[in-house]
């Protein structure tokens, strides 16, 4: 059992740290304020890196993600708003940037696309109960293609 | 017989959806740049440091703005076809991205160089301007310096020969 558990624990320990890489980069550094802190890691949480699709930019570790999260800092101690740091990111990436893509005509089906499914799957689901209604009603609980097999000279 | 009919029917459009969405490449993102003016840029050229490069010196001719570094596999498979388009009277205009010049001499005296100039980005400010996500990428700029269309990834016969001669010659008539 210890054979097999102390590398285990070994490879998760690895992952563990791996994770905090990133965040221990952020810790270094320096913000005039708490708010400005606040703004930095809320931005970095918020825009997606472009090369690592799935990860944002706090998560990814590709020299591209290190880059934008500088460029970030800069633009946050540089005291820009929230605002001007978006507009910059999406002026040169696109909305793909952004993790909470605005709500327009390119993005309507990403945003009701649920909705959609959802509304699909209530209906089906309603139309499945009422035919089952129906066939309880007529009083066989069989559909008829199956009743001459059930009625029928076997 | 109706139930069939819907399954065969819902099937049938998943299908439609996975084939049409699966067959669509993700890294492809649409750039914001199309249709606005070449984003502004101040690198040194490769060859000679002294010389600057920046927006203006796309203007007046159809220019290819090409982005490569000697670390990337993906730009040598490209390379031919850059080669090809140079001698068939293509200005072809260099971003050599977070590089080394050591570097970068070598990959061009082996392969050869297909471009007018070349800008050296050797912190990546420049590509990030350009939303460079992933080289190699390919720009294409009007005479006014408008940036018209995007390739990201290394250029194919199929994109050069459907997408992107057509658009020069479009753009070399207006």
């Amino acid at each position: 059992m210890r054979r097999i558990l102390t590398p285990l624990l070994g490879a998760v320990a690895a992952l563990l740290l791996a994770g905090t890489a990133a965040a221990q980069d952020a810790a270094l550094l320096q913000f005039d304020s708490s708010e400005q802190e606040a703004l930095y890691q809320g931005l970095v949480r918020e825009l997606r890196c472009t090369v690592c699709q799935n990860q944002t930019l706090l998560d990814s570790n590709s020299s591209l993600a290190q880059d934008l999260r500088q460029k970030v800092y800069t633009q946050v101690r540089e005291g820009a708003s929230r605002e001007s740091v978006v507009d910059f990111m999406v002026s040169r990436y696109g909305d793909f940037v952004l993790y909470r893509p605005p709500l327009k005509s390119e993005t309507a089906l990403l945003w009701f696309g649920p909705l959609l499914f959802l509304l699909t799957g209530g209906l089906v689901l309603a139309f499945v109960l009422r035919q089952q209604r129906t066939r309880a009603a007529a009083g066989t609980g069989v559909s008829t293609p199956d009743q001459p097999r059930i009625h029928g000279k076997h | 017989m109706l139930r069939f009919t819907v399954i065969g029917v819902v099937f049938a459009l998943l299908i439609g959806l996975f084939w049409v969405g699966l067959g669509l490449n993700p890294r492809e993102l649409p750039s914001p740049l199309i249709g606005k003016p070449a984003p502004e840029f101040r690198i040194p050229e490769l060859f000679d440091a002294a010389r600057e490069l920046s927006q203006d010196d796309l203007k007046d001719k159809v220019t290819l703005v090409n982005v490569w570094a000697s670390w990337c596999s993906s730009c040598r498979s490209e390379h031919r076809h850059l080669l090809t388009l140079q001698r068939n009277g293509a200005r072809i205009v260099g971003l050599n991205y977070k590089d080394e010049r050591a570097a970068a001499f070598g990959y061009l005296n082996s392969g050869g160089n297909p471009y007018e100039v070349i800008g050296f980005d050797e912190s990546g400010a420049a590509g990030i301007e350009w939303g460079v996500y992933g080289t190699p990428e390919t720009f294409l700029v009007d005479r006014q310096g408008v940036v018209r269309y995007k390739h990201v990834g290394p250029l194919n016969d199929i994109v050069i020969r459907d997408t992107l001669l057509p658009l020069i010659a479009e753009l070399e008539r207006s």
